[in-house]
């Protein structure tokens, strides 16, 4: 599409999509949000990239292996959730400490983000593999 | 509210059904997208309606609404974008590979094979 | 896990070695890599029997599914002892006997073991296990290892059609079993046998108590091959004759006697018991015997005369169940039982001795034709004495061991006389009749197997190759079983204390107290009474029967075909097949819209009936939530929404209207205070808008396929069922609430136990975070598939331009 207008909102609209993601991810222990959304949402940035531009340009511009990701995301998840074994707990147990860090104050370091963190990157995955696989097919 | 919900899910899982009875790829993957959106609302009415505050303990509410249907619900949500997504690139695959879309047309017979 | 445990483990864990073993150590026979252990565990049973000598037990408890109070226990008494021993020794031979017999360069060795082992575990599982659903789970897995050892020489059509009979015949008896089993638990409420023996009395009166007789019974009957069950196992004799030896005459198949034995205390009091056991068993004991006299396999006559053998110590026990309904002091009855022990061990020896003789005619001549044999005494002497001893005993004759059995059988046939219950008194008499007429052709056959093979003319031009006599090592493991045979023969009192008592003791649980003992002293000789004449008559009519066979044996082809046993099952078989194959055919149409009305109309009536049964009206509508204007505008939406894509004729409105439906769906989540929800939905339905229109180009042009009025008045007619019914339930979810919300919990725990504050995400996240990681692989597993529809068709495309 060779739409001025649009691909210079774009341009200015993806990182902040891209950085609205992020934020969604990491208030969803507190707030609405969490890996879900946040990966919907940084996929949604790049299915607006794949529309403006072609597959090629996006993949100059952002060059992951959708596929990586999938199995990255459940590496992390799966890996989270097999490390309670280690500390003989069952199974997905998740651990939590309150730390002072500066600047943010008093904080929580949690597991379960990382865990979060696998459905995040898989959720991203799985959206872009489908849009490209269809996007390519012709 | 409740009934007026009762009444809209009764509408979306009788046009689903209608949609997914037909003979066409297309009308069929369209059913199973009404479907879905009809079992998300069943699953909220039935947890019951603007009971308390969002589930968020930051509101500091006396009263929150149900959460484990929406967890529920967030998880179909996501299921079903899988689904369809697949559902979507079967039907154009076995349209591109047996040039139709009649369902009546694509019966596994062993002497295909 | 105690020793005993590891003992029954131990063949299991062998088992996964011996791939290995074959595979790296080529040069030396696997069989020897075996041996070693059934031997060990033979001499590890040996040392067992100075407890039970005792008329001790010992119990053995491993925790294995603790919630559900199963326990893997082990339990050693008198019966299990005698089997395990057995198991173990005849075991060891037979491993020692397939070393000779199956040629390391040829034969694939690590199958054979590695099934043989999983057997002789099974087997031990099913003697040695208290718990009835234990047992049942070993009892199948010999089924199993039996079903994989006839099909050993799976390119054979014989041995592919013998595996599945005897698979289809002894599984269907133990699904039976499986039903009684529970039944029989849930009449002690316990599924420990002990605990079961322990208040057997009380049974009786109960209404499972018939059931749970008959299905059990049929699960022995089946594996322990009783007419009309019996089938089976003359085509099982497509094994390798190790197999045979081990399986189906000396251990697998007495597992229904085991079965029968083991649970005689909870059933004995019932005359229904007692007319089956014993009537099945001495029915089968005398038409086996009668058709192994036809038979012109070696190997053929050795199985019907294994089915007339187990009919023997079958009727055994079922008269040994009459026991129960006599004082102590006058019983008379206990002889049937001790009989029936003695010839479990009898049989072991003889007919495994016999079998390898069998196998090594085979081997060393190519055939088991009785027809083409002939003459092998001066070619293969020693096989030829083992072949005797065995046989000998087998007819009954004295001084071998089977004389001595056979005789207490004819005592405790002839006790049936005395009985004046459960109509014996009359129609007893068939017991002893029957037994005698067995042991008429028993002894016929006995002694076609001698004659037809070693005696008359030597005709090598019909054999397969040039006989000659078996190397030492394969004389070895039938020589020490006809050398039991003549010293349990001449001084049988070796084991009656030891071995004998103990188990008598086992099968007839409570019965007697330890210290009252029972007679078990076997004498060779009882004067001139009953038995003897019943014998020397045996061997009179016998005799002249043998002399005369080829002028009656006209008899047996005159059996009408078409109404034999094999007949019937290979129609009902074939009868099964194409009525299964009429059905699928009749309701598996092919057509997706068919099986979707299958399914709608199943949740329509389901969910109807149950409406129906259990629905509950008393609503308070006053407790729903007011109606605002803005959900009203919404619901509207919605609802034109949905009928857009019902009556709409293009692609891009059927989308878009789906779209506007999943918008809609979101702000109904706001007003729903659902913020995440919300969000999800507007973010997913974007990126599914985006994806429709992506495919857009693909998809065929909407077309209306259902013509015709009647169509779609049954589209119409399913689909506002399916509305209606969705509704009410949806209405009737705010009156029946069976039990408190779980939904509290999380309410309550989001902070304290999870340190977050967004309850929907610490459920996804944490409490519930199984679903989570399911549903992530779901959804790599979808967009692998899409993958794979997408790409993997061009590499297929490539191939066939290859």
């Amino acid at each position: 599409m060779n739409n001025v207008i649009l691909r210079t909102i774009t341009a200015v609209v993806v990182p902040i999509i891209a950085l609205f993601s992020i934020q969604l991810f990491f208030a969803g222990h507190y707030y609405p949000g969490g890996g879900f959304i946040g990966g919907l949402m940084a996929a949604g940035a790049i299915v607006l990239l794949l529309i403006v531009f072609d597959i090629r340009t996006v993949r100059k511009m952002i060059p992951i292996n959708y596929q990586w990701l999938i199995g990255t995301g459940l590496l992390f998840a799966v890996g989270t959730s097999a490390g309670s074994l280690l500390f003989n707990v069952p199974f997905l147990t998740h651990a939590y400490r309150y730390v002072h860090l500066p600047l943010l104050g008093k904080t929580s370091l949690h597991t379960a983000v990382l865990f979060d963190t696998g459905v995040y990157l898989v959720v991203v995955g799985i959206t872009l593999v489908i849009i490209e696989t269809i996007g390519e097919s012709d | 509210m409740e009934l007026v919900m009762i009444i809209v899910i009764g509408f979306l899982f009788a046009a689903a059904t209608y949609l997914m009875l037909s003979k066409s790829l297309l009308r069929i993957i369209i059913g199973t997208g009404l479907l879905s959106h009809g079992a998300h609302l069943l699953l909220l009415t039935m947890g019951g309606l603007k009971e308390g505050a969002p589930p968020l303990l930051g509101e500091h509410a006396e009263r929150y609404v149900d959460p484990l249907p929406q967890a529920l619900i967030l998880t179909a949500i996501v299921i079903s974008f899988g689904v369809t997504a697949f559902f979507l690139v079967l039907a154009y695959r076995s349209y591109q590979e047996l040039g139709t879309d009649n369902m009546e047309q694509m019966r596994g017979k062993e002497e295909d094979d | 896990m105690s020793t005993l445990h590891w003992a029954m483990v131990a063949p299991f864990m062998l088992a996964l070695f011996v791939p290995f073993l074959y595979k790296h150590v080529r040069s030396i026979h696997t069989g020897w890599f075996i041996l070693p252990l059934p031997v060990a565990l033979f001499f590890y049973f040996i040392r067992y029997m100075d407890i039970v000598q005792q008329y001790e037990t010992v119990t053995e408890t491993v925790p294995w599914i603790p919630s559900l109070n199963i326990h893997f226990t082990a339990y050693v008494d008198g019966l299990s002892l005698l089997f395990s021993l057995l198991i173990t020794g005849i075991g060891s031979l037979v491993v020692l006997y397939s070393i000779y017999y199956l040629e390391k360069e040829k034969e694939k060795l690590h199958h054979f073991y590695v099934y043989l082992l999983l057997f002789m575990g099974a087997m031990l599982g099913v003697v040695l296990s208290d718990h009835l659903i234990t047992l049942y789970l070993f009892w199948e897995l010999t089924s199993i290892s039996s079903f994989l050892l006839i099909a050993y020489w799976y390119k054979r059509e014989r041995s592919r059609y013998g595996a599945k009979k005897s698979m289809l015949i002894t599984m269907f008896g133990g699904l039976l079993m499986l039903g009684g089993f529970l039944a029989l638990s849930v009449m002690g409420d316990t599924y420990s046998i002990r605990e079961l023996l322990a208040h057997s009395s009380t049974f009786v009166n109960e209404p499972l108590f018939s059931v749970a007789l008959l299905l059990i019974l049929l699960g022995a009957f089946t594996k322990s091959a009783q007419f009309p069950f019996y089938i089976w196992l003359p085509d099982a004799m497509e094994a390798p004759t190790p197999v045979s030896a081990y399986l189906h005459s000396a251990t697998m198949v007495k597992a229904g006697i085991y079965l029968v034995a083991r649970l005689t205390p909870i059933f004995a009091l019932s005359p229904l018991w007692i007319w089956l056991v014993g009537g099945t068993g001495i029915v089968t004991l005398f038409w086996a015997s009668f058709l192994a006299s036809r038979q012109t396999d070696l190997k053929g006559i050795l199985a019907y005369s294994t089915v007339s053998q187990l009919g023997l110590i079958m009727s055994l026990l079922g008269i040994g169940a009459l026991a129960f309904h006599y004082n102590f002091a006058e019983n008379i009855f206990i002889v049937a039982t001790l009989a029936a022990v003695f010839h479990l061990f009898n049989h072991a020896t003889f007919k495994g001795s016999l079998f390898m003789v069998v196998g090594i005619v085979d081997h060393e001549t190519g055939t088991r034709d009785i027809r083409r044999l002939g003459g092998l005494m001066t070619v293969m002497p020693m096989t030829f004495t083992i072949a005797l001893i065995g046989s000998l005993s087998m007819a009954g004759l004295p001084p071998f061991n089977g004389f001595l059995s056979k005789e207490m059988f004819f005592t405790a046939m002839l006790r049936v006389l005395e009985a004046d219950i459960f109509s014996l008194e009359t129609w007893g008499i068939l017991f002893p009749v029957l037994a005698w007429c067995g042991s008429v052709f028993t002894f016929l056959y006995s002694f076609l197997l001698i004659s037809k093979t070693f005696l008359g003319e030597y005709r090598p031009e019909r054999l397969e190759k040039e006989a000659h006599e078996a190397p030492v090592g394969m004389l070895l493991a039938p020589m020490l079983l006809a050398l039991l045979v003549i010293v349990i023969g001449f001084v049988p009192n070796i084991l009656s204390d030891t071995v004998l008592a103990p188990a008598v003791y086992a099968v007839l649980n409570g019965l007697f107290k330890p210290g009252e003992g029972v007679d078990v002293h076997i004498a060779h000789w009882h004067g001139w009474t009953p038995e003897v004449f019943m014998t020397l008559g045996v061997i009179a009519v016998g005799t002249v029967v043998y002399k005369t066979f080829p002028k009656w044996n006209g008899v047996y082809r005159r059996l009408p075909e078409r109404l034999s046993l094999n007949h019937l099952y290979n129609r009902l078989l074939e009868w099964m097949e194409k009525g299964s194959f009429a059905l699928n055919e009749r309701y598996m149409t092919g057509s997706v819209r068919t099986y979707l009305i299958y399914i709608f109309t199943a949740i329509i009536a389901l969910l109807s009936v149950s409406i129906v049964l259990k629905g509950q009206w008393n609503i308070e509508i006053s407790r729903f939530a007011p109606v605002g204007i803005y959900e009203i505008v919404l619901a509207v939406v919605i609802v034109a929404g949905a009928l857009t894509t019902l009556v709409s004729k293009s692609r891009l409105t059927s989308i878009i209207a789906l779209g506007s439906v999943g918008y809609t769906v979101a702000l109904f989540f706001v007003l729903f205070r659902a913020p995440d929800l919300a969000l999800t939905q507007l973010v997913i339905e974007t990126i599914s808008v985006a994806l429709f229109l992506l495919c857009f180009y693909h998809l065929p042009k909407l077309r209306d396929h259902g013509k015709g009025y009647s169509f779609k008045l049954t589209n119409a007619i399913i689909s506002i069922a399916v509305g209606v019914v969705v509704s009410t339930i949806a209405f009737l979810s705010h009156a029946y609430k069976p039990f408190e919300s779980i939904s509290q919990y999380y309410v309550e725990n989001t902070y304290e136990k999870a340190a977050g504050k967004n309850m929907v995400n610490v459920i996804l996240v944490d409490f519930r975070g199984f679903d989570t990681l399911f549903e992530i692989c779901v959804l790599a597993i979808a967009a692998l598939g899409i993958y794979g529809m997408i790409k993997l068709r061009m590499t297929k495309e490539e191939k066939l331009e290859k």
